[in-house]
């Protein structure tokens, strides 16, 4: 009985995941492991070898590698000026870079879509300023862009979380024993923000790995990621056992980055695993 | 004499339009143990992170050895400092932590090896040095802190309040560490606290301050003595602080009776202030007494009884003795006149240094 009453609290969330994550799960598993007459089948993950699937997977690897990159140069230094400033002044900033988070993701890059448009916002000052145009509409570059601006602040807050943690006598402790402004960084300020760096990589890498929407929008029908393939088979083919299939490949994917991240951080406090 | 290794002259600090430091002039000699002692905010951190160079002055030089290190960035100076939460590099080893100055120094291999163990051997701290900071009881990371400060030899130690984290036992046992470290190394300490306890225990010289301003400089014994003014009698242990009237040389009226005491030069018939340590206060009956009052608290400290005796005008004496007088006993109070401290007003016109609110 007291034992019961301990575990009340927890018994909505346990029916929530069971409801909504372990049943889908199993659902997905079923379906990627079937063929359409319900026989047990490997082909729906050896679909992925074909050349068409390969390339968009090796695509959207490729493009959510560089756009975690970008995410990361650009975050770092941003989060370091974001700490160094004090009291209420850094609020703001957090808070102006919070902001569009707080609109719609279809909206926000179906904003880019119209601002890097042939004939687009962009593209009208360019010319009214005799600038040779933009054409990166429909390009992997313009995913990129999507997929950075999109997830930049995933990438900014753990890592400026990070920053804060760190107490600044710990920065002084390093400089009072000699060590210069790059010595302090490599030695001390970068070591001990590799939670969060990780965190964010992990919270930018899965979501531009697993995106459709933002090759939609951005790439048009030209480029095509794995996510859209996905897609596809679930909505314009109907071949929920291949979508489910590939689904379960690029789970595997995730997994590792997972593990990967886990390795670095042996504190496990940036990391899901 | 030892020679002056440090000299702060007319420094000022201020933050946001706040005046930490005003004009604060200060030299600290070889092998000493300092120690700046106050309450939050008097400035005494301030001067420690001027000194580390952590903060540059408003005004003013910092002269060490000699050279003008006003401008000079921390990792350029010959002191190392002692933070007051340890400050260890969580990331690291505890080796790792103390070679971390040794390697910027590009020591050899060997060098650093035997650094460490000799410095994991001074603080008692043998065969930790695979171990992580977070495995470590604050104590222990505490004197990792000082290991990986005195591995780099530095002519002075500066340590901000390094024990104000750790409990009553341990700060005890690391007072006599601190102690028998600085013997050992013969280098100069600059001790940052607010413990007046810890400032005696460890000090050659204490330098009291308040809001800013030196209030007084001396040995211990000299600043538990013989206060200066109120704010130091009162910040150094318990005292009884009466306003007074000096009659005469070596007599003076307190609470309308008069006291034979051996201070001279205050003058004839003039307001000051009359410092009794609770435990100077000699309690016998009325008629022994020169003043008589009630006893009305008391209560058993271990070492002795702590009692509250009240004399007719209302002023309430502490009083530390062996003996007990029950509350409600009529006692009389007499104080050798080697134990009363005459200090001026805090308004005389020659304390230039001196400026208290109180």
């Amino acid at each position: 009985m007291n034992n019961f009453r301990k575990k009340l609290p927890g018994t909505p969330y346990f029916f929530w995941s069971v409801l909504f994550i372990i049943i889908p799960l199993c659902m997905v598993f079923y379906y990627g492991l079937t063929d359409k007459s319900g026989a047990f089948t490997l082909e729906n993950i050896i679909a992925i070898a074909t050349r068409e699937h390969s390339k968009a997977l090796w695509l959207s690897l490729l493009l959510s590698l560089i756009a975690t990159v970008i995410c990361l140069l650009l975050s770092y230094p941003l989060a370091m000026i974001l700490c160094s400033r004090k009291g209420g002044q850094h609020s703001v900033i957090v808070f102006i870079f919070i902001l569009p988070m707080w609109m719609n993701f279809l909206l926000r890059t179906l904003a880019w879509q119209t601002l890097l448009e042939k004939t687009g916002v962009i593209n009208s000052i360019l010319s009214f300023l005799h600038l040779p145009a933009l054409n990166i509409i429909n390009t992997p570059q313009a995913i990129v862009l999507g997929m950075v601006y999109n997830f930049l602040p995933f990438m900014v807050l753990p890592i400026y979380n990070a920053l804060a943690k760190i107490d600044e006598n710990v920065i002084n402790a390093a400089r009072d024993l000699g060590a210069n402004p790059a010595q302090v960084f490599f030695k001390v300020t970068l070591p001990l923000t590799v939670p969060g760096i990780i965190s964010g990589i992990t919270m930018v890498f899965i979501p531009a790995l697993t995106t459709f929407v933002i090759s939609n929008l951005l790439g048009g029908s030209k480029v095509l990621l794995i996510g859209n393939v996905v897609e596809q088979e679930f909505t314009q083919a109907s071949n929920w056992h291949l979508g489910s299939g590939l689904s379960i490949v690029l789970m595997l994917f995730i997994l590792l980055n997972m593990i990967v991240s886990a390795i670095f951080d042996k504190d496990g406090e940036g990391s899901v695993l | 004499m030892n020679k002056k290794l440090i000299d702060l002259q007319h420094i000022t600090k201020s933050f946001d339009g706040q005046m930490i430091l005003d004009d604060l002039n200060l030299y600290i000699r070889e092998n000493e143990f300092l120690t700046l002692l106050g309450p939050s905010g008097c400035g005494k951190t301030t001067t420690l992170r001027i000194l580390g160079g952590f903060e540059t002055p408003d005004q003013g030089h910092v002269i060490f050895d000699d050279q003008d290190i006003t401008k000079l960035p921390p990792n350029k100076r010959q002191l190392n400092t002692v933070f007051q939460k340890y400050a260890l590099f969580t990331h690291m080893t505890i080796a790792e932590n103390i070679a971390f100055g040794l390697k910027i120094k590009n020591k050899s291999k060997s060098y650093i090896n035997d650094k460490i163990a000799y410095a994991l051997k001074l603080v008692n701290l043998e065969g930790y040095g695979s171990r992580m900071p977070d495995s470590l009881s604050g104590g222990q990371q505490q004197r990792i802190a000082i290991a990986r400060a005195i591995v780099n030899e530095p002519k002075v130690l500066l340590l901000d309040e390094p024990l104000g984290a750790l409990d009553l036992k341990l700060r005890q046992d690391m007072q006599y560490e601190l102690i028998r470290l600085k013997n050992e190394l013969g280098i100069t300490f600059i001790y940052v606290t607010h413990d007046q306890e810890e400032a005696l225990t460890m000090s050659d010289t204490i330098v009291v301050m308040n809001q800013g301003y030196i209030q007084q400089i001396g040995s211990p014994e000299k600043i538990y003595n013989e206060p200066e003014n109120a704010f130091v009698a009162d910040f150094i242990g318990d005292s009884n602080i009466i306003g007074g009237t000096m009659i005469e040389d070596k007599l003076v009226e307190i609470l309308s009776a008069r006291f034979p005491c051996v201070d001279t030069g205050f003058g004839t018939n003039r307001p000051v202030d009359v410092v009794i340590r609770p435990e100077d206060v000699i309690l016998s009956s009325p008629a022994n007494g020169r003043l008589t009052g009630t006893v009305t608290h008391l209560i058993f400290k271990g070492v002795h009884y702590e009692m509250e005796v009240t004399t007719p005008d209302g002023y309430e004496w502490l009083v530390h003795s062996t003996g007990m007088y029950p509350v409600g006993t009529q006692v009389g109070i007499d104080v050798d006149p080697f134990n009363i401290q005459i200090m001026h007003k805090p308004a005389s016109e020659d304390e230039e240094a001196v400026k208290i609110d109180e």
